[in-house]
This record gives C-alpha cells, structure tokens and sequence, in this order.
C-alpha cells in the first residue's frame, strides 16, 4: 500500500508540473479528444504536446505491457492513474480505433514481431486505424465479404470495395476482412488483413448522410498490393479474429455508456428545458399532456438503461463476470436514444424543421440533425435485428 | 450505491428461493383458489417463514426485528412472486407491520409488532375506496371526535388479507374535504370491535381481499396509529417502502412467467421445429428479456435508494413501479401468445402470472399514476 501511495505523490506531482495548463477542465469536453494519426486536425495546440509526454511514459495506454511500449501499469496504478487525471480533470492524451479494437487484437493475434512493429506507434498515436469491414453486399451478413485478395508473390492484390467505413478520410491505415478463399464455407474463407491506406490504387470518398454529415466513407481498392506478412493470425483464419474484436469493441462501448451519470443525478437536462422552453408550464404541468407522458416514459428508460449498465459495471468491480445483461446495451442504447430524438422533435415543434440559414436557432438546427444522425445508430455496429438475434442465441439458447 | 449483492444478500436469496421451491409450488395457490379457501393463504407457511426470520428483516432491533433494509426484503418478495405465493407480506409486513414501526405509539408497538413478526397475528391495512382510484387523499371514510374516542363510518374494499385478520388499519378523514394530505388520521381495529363488517371479496388473482364495512364503530383515541390528521404523510410513506417490496414480488412473477415461456419456446414443435427457432418469436423473446433486466436493475436501485435515504428516493420508486408494471404486463401477454391455445387453458399455470400481474400493475398506483408522479417529481 506504501507503494501505492508513492505511485500516487509521483503521478501527482508530476501531471502538476508537466500537463497543460489549457487542457485542464476538459475531461468531458467530447471536442479534446485527440485520435491520433497524420491527418486528424489536432483539437488544441496543446493536444499534440499532452499525447508526446504521455506516450513517453506509456501512459496513452497505461496498462499495457512495458515491452511495447506501454506503461506496464497493474489495476491499482491504473486505477490511481486515471483519479489523478480526473483530478485535474484531464482529457485523454489519445482515443481511437487503436486503442479499443485493432490494439487489443493485435495483443491477442499478432506474431511478436507484429507487436514490436504495430503497437507502439498506436501507443504514440502515430496512426490512426478504420475498420474495413462493411460492403455493399455484406452489412448484416458480414461473413459474406467479397473483397478480393489474390496471392502473388509476396503480396496480396486486392480489389473490391469496403463500405460504411467511419473517418476513413481521417485514417492512416484499416484494418480489414477479405475474401481469401471463395471455395469453402464463407466464414473459413476470409482473411483478417492490416493495410496503408495511402497505398497505389486506394480511393477514398465520403458519403454524404441524410443529416448532411459525412463521418463514413467508401473506400475502393484497384490492384492494390499489400505485402502477405501484414496478416493477422492464419490464413482464411480471419473470422475468428473478428469475432475477438467485437468483444474488445463491446467492452468500449460498455465503458463508454458506464461513464455516465445516473439519470437522476444529473444536473441539467435538455429535454426538460427544451419542453418548458417550446411547450410551457401550467401550475407547474407542461400544457401537453401527452408529450408530458411521453417524457415521463423516456426518463424513466433512460434511468433503467442507466442503472442496468451501473449494475454491470458494479458486479464486474465485485470480482464476477459480466452477466449476459450487457447483451442489451447496443440495441436498447441505440433504440433509447431514437425515442429521445424524436421525442425532442415532438418538444421543439415546426421550429425543428430547420436545415440551414435565418430563422431557426442553432439548437434548432443542431437537432434536425442530432435527430436524422440517430436513424443509424440501430444499423452501424450490428443493426438492432443482428442484436436481438444474438441475445436470442447466445443468451437465451434458442436453436437455429 | 452499488447494484450488487453482498455475500450475506446472495445466500439470503438462495434460501428464500429454496423454501419457496420446496414448499410453494405454484399448485398450491390453485388448490387455495379451487378450495375457495377464506383465507387464501396458509397459516403454517406463514408461521414457516416467520420462523426463518424473514418478516423481521426491516423492523428495528429494538422493535424486535433485524434490522436490515429494503435490499433484503425485496429478494424475499421477488422469490415469494416467482411462485405466486400468497402469504400477506405485503399487507401485515410492508403495510400495517411498518405503519405501527414508524408511527404507532409505544403500547401499540409493544402489543403488536411481537406477534406481527413471530407470524402469530396478521393485520391489514384498509386505504383503498371504491370509485377513488389511486390517490390515497381521497377518501369517504370519516372519523368523528367523541367523549371517549372517535366513532367511524365509511367502506373500505379489496383491503389486501383483511380477511380473518387479527386487527385492521384504515385511514379516516378526521377533518379537511376529499383531496387534501392533512386531516387523514389512521386508526387500528381489533376484529371483533362493533359495527365492523369483514366480507370477503374474489379477485382474479385469488388473493384474499375484503370489504370492511364500518358503521358507528368506536374507536379509543390510543388506537391512532401516529398523529392525528396526519396519518396521509405516514400512510404514503408506508405505501413507498410496500411499493417497493410489491416491485421484487413483481420482478420475482416476470422471471418466472418469462422463463416459462422460454422453456415453452424450446419444446414446442409445428412445422417439424421448435416454435423457438422462428425469428418473429425469438426478437420478441430477446426484447422481454430486456425488460426483465431493466426492471431487476430498478428494483434493485429503489430499494437501496430506500435504505440510504437518497435524496431522489421517491424518484427511483416511481421508476421501478411504472417499469415493472408496464413490464410483467406485456411479459404476461406475449406469454400467453406464444402458450397459444394452452396459454387460454385454466390447467396451464401461465394465466395465473397474467391475472396477479394486473393485479399488481394497480396496486399502488399504475404505470401512468407513477410517470405522472415522476413527471412531478422532476418538476413538469
């Protein structure tokens, strides 16, 4: 424990003397975090000087292991670590693809010399990863990927085409599914694949969304040689590594919504504002009591949602598995977050129906699109259906 | 607060769930019910569980109890609901028990909360008026101020166990118009006290409820379970802690009633499969077993929001009863579907989940009583 507490004077001190005074406070600020790589616009000046420092001591990703770079830290430091930057209520040095799922993944699969090559540039954030997964003619059926990849020599060519692909304009390199072997059952057939996106023969283009954002791209390959070393695990042994992914990438997004307050310990909430703002009160009643029902509904989700993923989180801090209840975070997280939408849409009225220009507040407009963005999120990641089909096999037992 | 058993809370439930798998099967509700049975529960049950230190959980040491908190009793409730055992820990326990705790004056909690616990006496709590719905501030029964007491008229109905109870608790306007909190007193009446008429009533879910008729029935002024024309606080603020204990039993009949609709799911064959391998029927299962994990996740924050006094305690309440109810509804329902024709038969037990759940859904207040109050709360 002596230990421990010295680990802590040390963390301290030193984040005193050396982290950015302007990043301070910006623990929460969604804009501060920084995904790495040489073509993501850095948020703050400082951003690159806070990722140097801490990718120095290995503390991007504090505990992996020292070999590669990491930071070698065990539970307890890590565990100090992060208090110490919440102390100061520091934004993470780095975030990414690389990190929640091609790092780990690589930890799992990779040969050792993969490892020296791959995870200490993802621990500098030197690049930033896409995931290449999506087609055309795989969505929900991501077995059936046809993106071909022909030995020749010591390269791969590939050609086809990866959909769907989130910032692929902003990322260095993909990691991706391809078809290495038409000629057997689908899923044996596929090879997990680590490429440089600036390679010949890569075209990359946006798409634009029925919001008017463009955060997912197309990425076309023509003829594109990627050396034959850049696999990760066997040949035609790729699904099974993208199965291992999905842990790691639902283990993030568990994080991601167990970081947040319970419902009823949050402070302000925008919902109630917007409805006292564009509906009114009455005696203390919103004048519609219908909406008035509809909040009440999706306060009360948002508070049962809230508190299933505290009680997963608090039974894995108690030392046991985490229970099968975390099956239902995507699919009721997502579909949560669509009622909402449109319920702020139902509060905010004619005044939601902004696109751009005079007339409408930016709350207005941001909605609009806050809204349309939401239709997606029960189609990326395994739409809602894929989800309900996973709970029903793998939590419920039920057959085929 | 942490949404996790303790080691002392996890052997709590196993025993709990042990017993009533031993010694109430859901056969035993239907046999009570096709008995027409007076009671509709069973005395030694009961006497079983009380022995086992089950009843004692919330009540004080000093009131001879142990103690402990809502995070106990409701894993208590949640196995008694699994099998729909009908023994009055609601009504004698939650209700009347926790009335005479937290108001009663020291006689009354000396002369009855001994019994109450050692499961010798059962006492029910009459609240409830027809044609008044869900709001306890409404009510018809008045109590008027004698010489040597007070002298009661009014009806009560559906009074959970009031039936062959040893003394009924009921709340009596003693000054005030219908609606308002003040001026709602409550008073305890021994079973044999004059002018008191118990006539038992038949419910869907054959749990015993009564009608207590009371016409010019004397009541002495020590028999006023806490202060004069303030009974309506404590009255709501023991209908809390029974609201949360109603949440486990209800929580305890959707695991149950969705479990065996799952096992019926793997059985069932048409078209040479089972009926659980069809997709239509496998997203309607994976959504209800959604709503059985959010409301396990409700249940348990109200009750430990009951236990530290959390500042947005009634908050979390309204959150677990509005969840639970909206939820053992449609478990029931979609249930009853996919039993298809056997789901209709009074020979398959599923129905009896249904019944109770309705039951339950408007005890204390329905699914839109408590958004309504949670929408007050949070103030629109």
């Amino acid at each position: 424990m002596a230990d421990l507490e010295e680990f802590r004077a040390s963390v301290r001190s030193w984040l005193e003397a050396n982290a950015p005074k302007s990043l301070r406070g910006k623990m929460r600020d969604p804009a501060a975090a920084f995904w790495g790589g040489k073509k993501t616009p850095l948020p703050y000046p400082d951003s690159r000087p806070w990722l140097d420092m801490m990718a120095e001591r290995g503390w991007t990703i504090p505990f992996w292991p020292k070999e590669y770079g990491g930071g070698g830290l065990d539970k307890e430091e890590t565990k100090i670590l992060n208090e110490e930057l919440a102390r100061l209520e520091l934004p993470p040095p780095l975030t990414g693809f690389g990190i929640t799922m091609i790092g780990p993944t690589i930890l799992q699969y990779g040969t050792e010399e993969q490892k020296k090559l791959y995870i200490p540039q993802i621990i500098k954030g030197e690049i930033r990863w896409c995931q290449g997964y999506s087609e055309p003619n795989a969505g929900s059926d991501l077995a059936n990927v046809q993106l071909k990849a022909v030995v020749d020599g010591d390269d791969y060519i590939l050609n086809g085409q990866k959909t769907w692909t989130s910032f692929g304009d902003l990322s260095d390199w993909m990691f991706l599914l391809v078809r290495s072997n038409p000629d057997v059952k689908k899923q044996a057939g596929i090879t997990f694949l680590l490429t440089d996106l600036d390679l010949p023969g890569v075209e990359i283009r946006p798409i634009k969304l029925i919001s008017g954002a463009s955060p997912f791209c197309e990425v076309f390959f023509e003829d594109v040689r990627v050396p034959r070393h850049q696999i990760l695990n066997r040949v035609d042994g790729g699904w099974e590594v993208a199965r291992a992914l999905l842990g790691h990438e639902r283990t993030m997004i568990a994080n991601t919504f167990g970081g947040r307050q319970s419902a009823a310990e949050s402070p302000e909430n925008p919902m109630e504002a917007a409805a006292k703002k564009y509906i009114g009160l009455k005696d203390g009643k919103l004048v519609d009591d219908a909406v008035r029902q509809r909040m009440a509904q999706n306060q009360i989700d948002e508070q049962s949602f809230l508190l299933t993923v505290q009680r997963n989180g608090d039974n894995v801090k108690a030392g046991h598995r985490p229970g099968p209840e975390t099956s239902i975070f995507k699919v009721y997280g997502t579909e949560l977050n669509q009622r909402r939408q449109e319920l702020m849409l139902s509060i905010v009225g004619p005044e939601s129906l902004g696109w751009e220009g005079d007339g409408f507040e930016k709350s207005e407009l941001d909605l609009t699109r806050v809204w349309l963005r939401s239709r997606g999120n029960t189609l990326e990641g395994g739409s809602s259906e894929i989800q309900l089909n996973i709970i029903a096999k793998q939590v419920l037992g039920l057959p085929d | 607060m942490e949404l996790v058993l303790n080691e002392e809370q996890t052997m709590l439930a196993q025993t709990v769930k042990e017993f009533i798998k031993d010694n109430s099967p859901v056969t035993r509700m239907r046999k009570l019910r096709d008995d027409r049975d007076m009671l509709g529960y069973s005395k030694d049950v009961w006497k079983q569980m009380a022995d086992l230190g089950w009843t004692a959980i919330l009540f004080s040491e000093e009131d001879g109890g142990l103690g402990l908190g809502m995070a106990e009793t409701v894993l208590v409730t949640e196995a008694m609901g699994r099998n729909l055992a009908p023994e009055p820990f609601i009504s004698c326990i939650m209700l009347a028990g926790q009335a005479i705790a937290q108001g009663g004056s020291k006689e009354l909690r000396e002369e009855w909360l001994t019994p109450i616990i050692a499961g010798d006496k059962v006492l029910a709590v009459g609240y409830q008026e027809k044609g008044k719905r869900y709001d306890i501030r409404n009510i018809g029964t008045s109590a008027v101020k004698g010489a040597d007491g007070y002298v009661l008229n009014g009806e009560k109905t559906q009074v959970v166990d009031g039936y062959g109870a040893d003394a009924v608790i009921v709340s009596a306007r003693t000054s005030g118009k219908d609606g308002d909190a003040d001026g709602i007193t409550l008073f305890l009446i021994p079973k044999d006290a004059a002018g008191m008429t118990v006539t038992r009533q038949w419910r869907l879910d054959s749990k015993n409820v009564a009608q207590v008729q009371l016409k010019d029935v004397k009541v002495p002024a020590a028999n006023v379970v806490g202060e004069v024309d303030k009974g309506g606080a404590l009255l709501a603020k023991v209908i809390d802690l029974a609201t949360v204990a109603l949440c486990g039993e209800m929580l305890g009949g959707m695991s149950s009633a969705f479990d065996r609709m799952l096992a019926y799911m793997k059985e069932r064959v048409q078209f040479n499969v089972v009926i659980g391998s069809f997709q239509a029927l496998k997203h309607r299962a994976a959504k209800m077993y959604m709503e059985v994990e959010l409301s396990r996740s409700v249940v348990m924050a109200a009750a430990r929001a009951v236990d530290e006094n959390h500042k947005d305690k009634d908050i979390f309440i309204s959150t677990a009863k509005a969840r639970c109810s909206d939820a053992y509804i449609a478990i029931t329902n979609e249930a009853v579907q996919i039993f298809g024709g056997n789901g209709m038969t009074d020979e398959e037990e599923i129905g009896f989940y249904m019944k109770r759940a309705r039951a339950a859904e408007m005890t204390f207040g329905d699914a839109t009583f408590h958004k309504d109050r949670f929408a007050a709360l949070k103030g629109y």
